[in-house]
């Protein structure tokens, strides 16, 4: 079917409309009920495709199917508690369902009109019921994501009728490409891809070429360790990107747009497939639009894998099939991009807040957010903290809402010490900004930045010398090696820092390291390396006295770095059974039955196996000399381990 | 001669300028001109250029490293920062790629500056094999010479260096990986000069390397041995394969009867590693520092360039009689030559038979002039001075002599020679100036411009129409395929009709032409050289690592190539088949050009290679594949090629 009409577009919505109220809570007793089973990354991999299979095999037993429908839908960002599933009417919210789990849930709620109390979500003390009550849920505001965990993402038709296409097809019948860009402009969007460049004003420039043909590209690259936004937005809402798009490819003029999607997105992928098939079916991708004299297409284009392929010309060269390796701007994509055209590139979550401005309006638009900043952000949630899950908060929130009351504080009772922002590129904000309400500008201002958005908090168990190694490890490994300061700069970067780490540091390694850190952000090619050194320097202005205790007193305080630790026996608590010696391949316990025994630290590889092993807790981690001294420079102590770290 | 129906077709009239630049200024155009403060002086500048030319313009000097103008400009290195004023703020950014705009405030020297750049020069020498007292470019190395000019005594960051290969399987080029900056340079000029496209960028970050693929020796994969790559490096990680201790030992043999012959170029670059200006004609103290190192005889290629003019002229007129392929291609450039194998198979049919001069020389040195000086050819050792990379190769192909010999045993490049001359401690600039051994020393002026482009052609048409005519030409009706625009073309009159003539230099110049013959286009003659400007550009000669040559100019090319026209006018002796010394040898040895012995002795076949010859093929490490002796072509044997290269 070809939808040519805004009244084409009302008869799908009138089809799907039904159905997709009821889960936005109206039960106007259609007489069916819904089960949404969350089908983002994170709970497929949670099995919950096999929760879905089973409801549908459980319901078909029962003769159920025509009164119950299992719908596949998008990341509802809680995935901490995954896989989820919510039925509808009623909102009902359950957590961690396993596939063994469906028969109850059948009988007890859809047969017999009972809560699953045990699948539910336990606030504090009480269960909710309603996923309303959820705090995790309270602070957030859902507009980019706000089809995400409510539609089908395999099915145009729900997404129509969430008004979805009926933007594109306003903008071809009946209005200009100036206008549209004049709204963007007002609507104060900026690109979310990190740097915040105004999205109206880059549409305006690609506009404005004169040289054909034009492109649209999506930069759907998400490179940052433990970032899941744009995939999750791709996954749960993918027709929002393309009605974008060609909202996009109208304004300026190009006829043909690409999606630069990492391969290692399977989901995403596949569901974007689907809906540029259903698209072009229902003519929303093709020749003459509307019936009007615009044709526009998307094609995918995958990624290997590698972080600079994020940088937007290095992108570009990846799309035309070269290394993925930046080039000095200017020229701009906008310019000279793909072939040598003009190019408007965008993040996903840029173009996902398009149709929603044009839905809403400009002045609704620019009216959340902040002064500078305007909308909402979408942040995913990781680290040391009770609820990692993808959030999306109105932009000027504070550290705080997000940390403790979305996400739930810390885990495991801990000390907070500082989040990170912006992935690899961004910096570690300490405990006094926590206050600190977060857009653009006050991230940058001090020293981290937004960033696709990314989050990791961090407690008193993470050493934040070995946070900054972690991180110029990354960056170093995923420069493109094209200019020397990232390639050499950030090797001898890590170099340094690993000195510092395994306590060969000196006290002027500690300059060394600013200068060098200053020199590669001033004299890279490309924001990858501008950007690298950001954890080095954010750390050494936040964590000063960490790098010092690692390099003068040769102590990790928050006992991570090996070189710094000693494992103990603790004689009082030693049963003298031998399961340590057993246990340890370094040959560096001695001892005899019967006796307590003792780890010689200069054998010992740290590798915790005997810690393991020990019946009765004797064994213990600790810092080389005694916490005392480091306190007084106000240094926490603590215990971390490399498990937790791992989960970094 | 019909002037009248000239057709210059694509051709580049910019002087000094290989290719045609969309984003260079050609003189002539109305520039839109610019004012800039650069240093606190007003400097005027045009429209599209950059930061580093616009100050080089106006006498200040920024330092660079990557930067080859239209060549390579990507702002790589960052050696070349200077600081821009946008918006107030002073940014670091690259000369090299930076345009010039209205107004632009710019600081070249300021303290930042200075200390950036230095730490780039630190951090590429913090991973540079810094063993100058024994590297083949010490003093003549453009990272050792920033470095003295930025005054770096010590190198703070100090590191790993991780141990790389030297790979020197091959007879021609040897590539120390330890070396390379990663500037591209070799990767520039091959890909968009030359357009062979051996070298890319392998792996990332620190572990980047430029190599050929798969870091394949450079006999592994479709190099044409060319060697200007060698002329674009900065520093010693790409040299030619030295041979100077094995003519050393030939010398120093009491048995051994050493024959030097010098191609026609090498008389006007010599002096330039002595200090003589670019373009002096220094043969007769050449010749002198040949006697002094010990040669027996002191011959010169161009005699057999005469001998091969005699050759080719009758190898044309035949074809043009109907026996061969048109157009004829000549084969004296044996990067040409290589070029073809690997990429045009399907003309090795038109190429040329005669070998190149040198290794006619050879040829007949161990034949002819053995014979007459009675003595054994075995213990003759040819050896050949030449500007070029490519004839190391070319020495080393098994066709290249009988059973009993080699033609050439050793070719040394100019630098080679210098090397050689300073070695022995020879004062160049007091050598008394003396003339070349008879008979093989005798040469006419054709001979000499065989060195520059445009030179074979010239010299083959002057002798092709005495003898057709019996008449000589006037001389000056040849310019036009003198000079350097990329291509040339041009309608000469031979055998009573107009015969289309072309001329191009530089292989990224040969394949346009060899494009338009494969789309039909008619020719009847085409010379190729591999390297821009001819012999005069060739891998061999002199480097300038320690003059301020920030670019691959054509300038000092154009002033060696007139050098060479000098000679030419300056003899007495202008075409090829009045040289006593060439009829003389007709008259006693070899009778008539295309003779059986000629055949045998002066003529070569040709093997296809394929692109990827190492991969495909199974050819390593300089072995020739698909070489049958049999396939050696007489006259009509061409189709024993064509039978190989035809597709299955």
């Amino acid at each position: 079917m070809q939808i040519k009409t805004i009244d084409g577009l009302n008869i799908v919505k009138e089809k799907y409309l039904p159905l997709v109220k009821q889960r936005l809570g109206h039960s106007n007793g259609i007489g069916i009920s819904q089960v949404m089973v969350c089908s983002g990354t994170s709970c497929i991999s949670g099995e919950s495709q096999d929760v879905r299979r089973e409801l549908e095999r459980e319901l078909e037993r029962r003769n159920l199917q025509n009164s119950v429908q299992v719908i596949k839908t998008g990341c509802f960002g809680f995935c901490q508690h995954g896989p989820i599933v919510m039925i509808h009417p009623g909102e009902h919210f359950y957590c961690r369902v396993k596939p063994q789990d469906v028969k109850k849930l059948v009988e007890t709620h859809l047969v017999n009109s009972q809560v699953v109390e045990e699948l539910q979500y336990q606030n504090k003390s009480e269960k909710v019921n309603n996923i309303e009550d959820i705090h995790f849920f309270k602070a957030q505001k859902r507009i980019v994501l706000q089809n995400c965990g409510v539609i089908d993402p395999e099915e145009i038709g729900e997404y129509i009728a969430r008004d979805g296409y009926y933007a594109l097809a306003d903008i071809i019948l009946n209005k200009k490409p100036a206008e549209i860009i004049d709204r963007i402009k007002k609507s104060g969007l900026r690109g979310r891809g990190g740097a915040g460049f105004p999205t109206g004003r880059k549409w305006e420039m690609a506009a404005m070429q004169e040289a054909n043909p034009k492109y649209i590209l999506c930069n759907a690259d998400e490179g940052d360790p433990g970032a899941f936004m744009d995939r999750s937005i791709l996954e749960g809402d993918p027709h929002s990107i393309l009605e974008a798009m060609t909202v996009a490819g109208y304004c300026i003029g190009a006829a043909q747009g690409y999606i630069y999607i990492r391969a290692e997105y399977p989901v995403a992928v596949e569901r974007l497939e689907i809906a540029i098939d259903q698209a072009r079916e229902y003519g929303l991708l093709g020749k003459n639009l509307f019936d009007a004299d615009f044709d526009f297409d998307i094609d995918l284009r995958f990624g290997a894998g590698a972080f600079v392929c994020g940088e937007e010309t290095a992108l570009l060269h990846s799309v035309m099939g070269q290394r993925g390796e930046p080039h000095p701007r200017p020229p701009y994509p906008a310019q000279e991009g793909l072939w040598g055209k003009p190019t408007l590139i965008s993040n996903v979550e840029t173009y996902a807040n398009v149709p929603v401005i044009l839905r809403r309006g400009w002045e609704w638009y620019s009216g959340q957010g902040s002064a500078t900043s305007k909308g909402s952000k979408v942040f995913s949630l990781a680290g040391k903290i009770n609820n990692t899950g993808l959030i999306e908060v109105p932009m000027g929130t504070s550290l705080r809402t997000i940390i403790f009351d979305i996400g739930g504080g810390i885990a495991n009772g801990k000390n907070f010490k500082a989040v990170q922002t912006g992935g690899p590129s961004g910096g570690c904000i300490p405990a006094k900004y926590l206050d600190l309400p977060i857009d653009y500008e006050s991230l940058k201002e001090i020293g981290s930045m937004m960033g696709s958005g990314g989050m990791i908090v961090m407690d008193e168990d993470n050493c934040m010398v070995d946070i900054a190694r972690f991180y110029v490890e990354f960056t170093q490994d995923e420069s493109c090696g094209r200019c020397t300061p990232c390639r050499v700069g950030t090797k001898r970067l890590l170099e340094i820092l690993k000195r510092i780490t395994e306590g060969k540091g000196e006290m002027e390694d500690l300059e060394l390291l600013e200068e060098l850190a200053y020199d590669i952000r001033d004299a890279s090619l490309c924001g990858l390396g501008q950007t690298a050194p950001n954890p080095v320097i954010s750390t050494l202005r936040y964590f000063r006295g960490e790098y010092v205790a690692h390099i003068r007193d040769k102590i990790c305080p928050a006992g991570v770095c090996k070189a710094l630790l000693d494992y103990t026996i603790d004689e009082a608590k030693c049963a003298a059974c031998g399961l340590c010696v057993k246990a340890c391949a370094a040959g560096a316990i001695s001892g005899a039955k019967g006796e307590p025994y003792r780890i010689d630290p200069d054998k010992c590889i740290r590798c915790a196996a005997c810690v393991a092993k020990c019946p009765k807790d004797a064994i213990s981690k600790g810092i080389r000399k005694e916490a005392a001294n480091i306190a007084e420079r106000g240094v926490q102590p603590g215990a971390g381990s490399r498990e937790e770290r791992a989960a970094l | 001669m019909q002037k009248e129906e000239y057709n210059p077709g694509p051709v580049v009239e910019k002087k000094g300028q290989l290719y045609d630049h969309d984003h260079c200024n050609h003189p002539g155009k109305d520039v839109e001109k610019i004012k800039l403060t650069i240093d606190g002086r007003e400097v005027e500048a045009e429209k599209g250029m950059n930061i580093l030319e616009a100050a080089r313009q106006a006498g200040i000097e920024i330092p660079s490293l990557c930067y080859l103008r239209h060549i390579n400009e990507v702002g790589s290195c960052r050696v070349c920062l200077v600081e821009v004023e946008i918006k107030g703020a002073k940014t670091l950014q690259a000369s090299c790629v930076y345009p010039v705009s209205e107004g632009l405030v710019v600081h070249t020297s300021s303290p930042r500056v200075r200390r950036v750049r230095k730490t780039m020069v630190e951090l590429l020498l913090s991973d540079h094999h810094r063993e100058c007292t024994t590297c083949i470019r010490n003093l003549n190395c453009e990272l050792q010479n920033l470095a003295d000019n930025l005054g770096i005594r010590n190198i703070k960051y100090t590191g790993e260096m991780k141990p790389l290969p030297i790979q020197s399987e091959n007879p021609f080029i040897i590539r120390d990986y330890n070396k390379c900056i990663k500037c591209r340079r070799c990767e520039a000029i091959c890909s968009k000069v030359q357009e062979v496209n051996v070298y890319s960028a392998l792996n990332r970050g620190f572990d980047t390397v430029i190599a050929p693929a798969f870091m394949q020796d450079l006999s592994a994969v479709a190099c044409i041995t060319c060697g200007q790559c060698v002329i674009a490096c900065p520093t010693a990680s790409l040299t030619e394969k030295e041979c100077v201790e094995s003519v050393w030992e030939a010398l120093e043999d009491p048995d051994k009867y050493v024959v030097v012959q010098t191609a026609p170029s090498i008389q006007v670059t010599l002096g330039e590693v002595f200090g003589f200006e670019v373009g002096t004609v220094v043969t007769g103290k050449l010749v002198a520092a040949l006697r002094r190192l010990g040669f027996d005889k002191v011959f010169a290629t161009d005699f057999s360039a005469d001998l091969t003019i005699m050759e080719e002229a009758h190898e044309l007129l035949e074809r043009l009689d109907g026996h061969g392929k048109l157009p004829l291609l000549s084969s004296c450039s044996p990067g040409w030559v290589k070029y073809a194998e690997h990429f045009y198979p399907e003309f090795l049919e038109n190429l040329s038979t005669c070998k190149s001069p040198h290794e006619m020389f050879g040829a007949l040195t161990k034949t002819y002039f053995a014979a007459k000086e009675g003595l054994d050819p075995k213990k003759i050792v040819v050896v050949a001075i030449m500007p070029c990379t490519a004839k190391k190769f070319e020495a080393s192909r098994p066709e290249m002599g009988t059973d009993n010999f080699k033609d050439v045993d050793w070719v040394l490049t100019t630098r080679e020679l210098a090397r050689m001359i300073r070695q022995a401690g020879i004062n160049f600039h007091d050598l008394p100036d003396k003339e070349y051994d008879t008979p093989m020393g005798i040469a006419s002026g054709a001979g000499a411009i065989f060195g520059s482009t445009g030179g074979v052609i010239e010299a083959a048409v002057r002798t092709a129409h005495y003898l057709t005519t019996g008449q000589e030409m006037d001389l000056l009706d040849y310019e036009e395929l003198r000079g350097f625009s990329g291509i040339k073309e041009v309608f000469v009159e031979l055998k009573g009709r107009k015969i289309k003539v072309a001329v191009a230099h530089g292989t990224g110049n040969a394949k346009k032409i060899m494009e338009r013959l494969k789309a039909g286009e008619k020719f009847d003659y085409v010379e190729i050289m591999a390297c821009p400007g001819g012999c005069v550009g060739g891998g061999g000669q002199p480097i300038f690592g320690t003059r301020e040559h920030k670019e691959i100019s054509l300038d000092y090319r154009h002033n060696r190539a007139d050098a060479l026209d000098r000679i030419d006018f300056s003899k007495e002796l202008r075409r090829a088949h009045e040289n006593p010394a060439v009829q003389k040898i007709y008259e006693e040895f070899l009778h008539h050009p295309l003779s059986d012995v000629s055949k045998k002795l002066l003529h070569t076949y040709y093997t296809p290679r394929g692109r990827e010859p190492g991969l495909h093929l199974g050819g390593i490490k300089g072995g020739h594949v698909g070489h049958v002796k049999e396939n050696m072509p007489g006259r009509d044997t061409g189709r024993m090629i064509q039978d190989k290269v035809a597709p299955k």
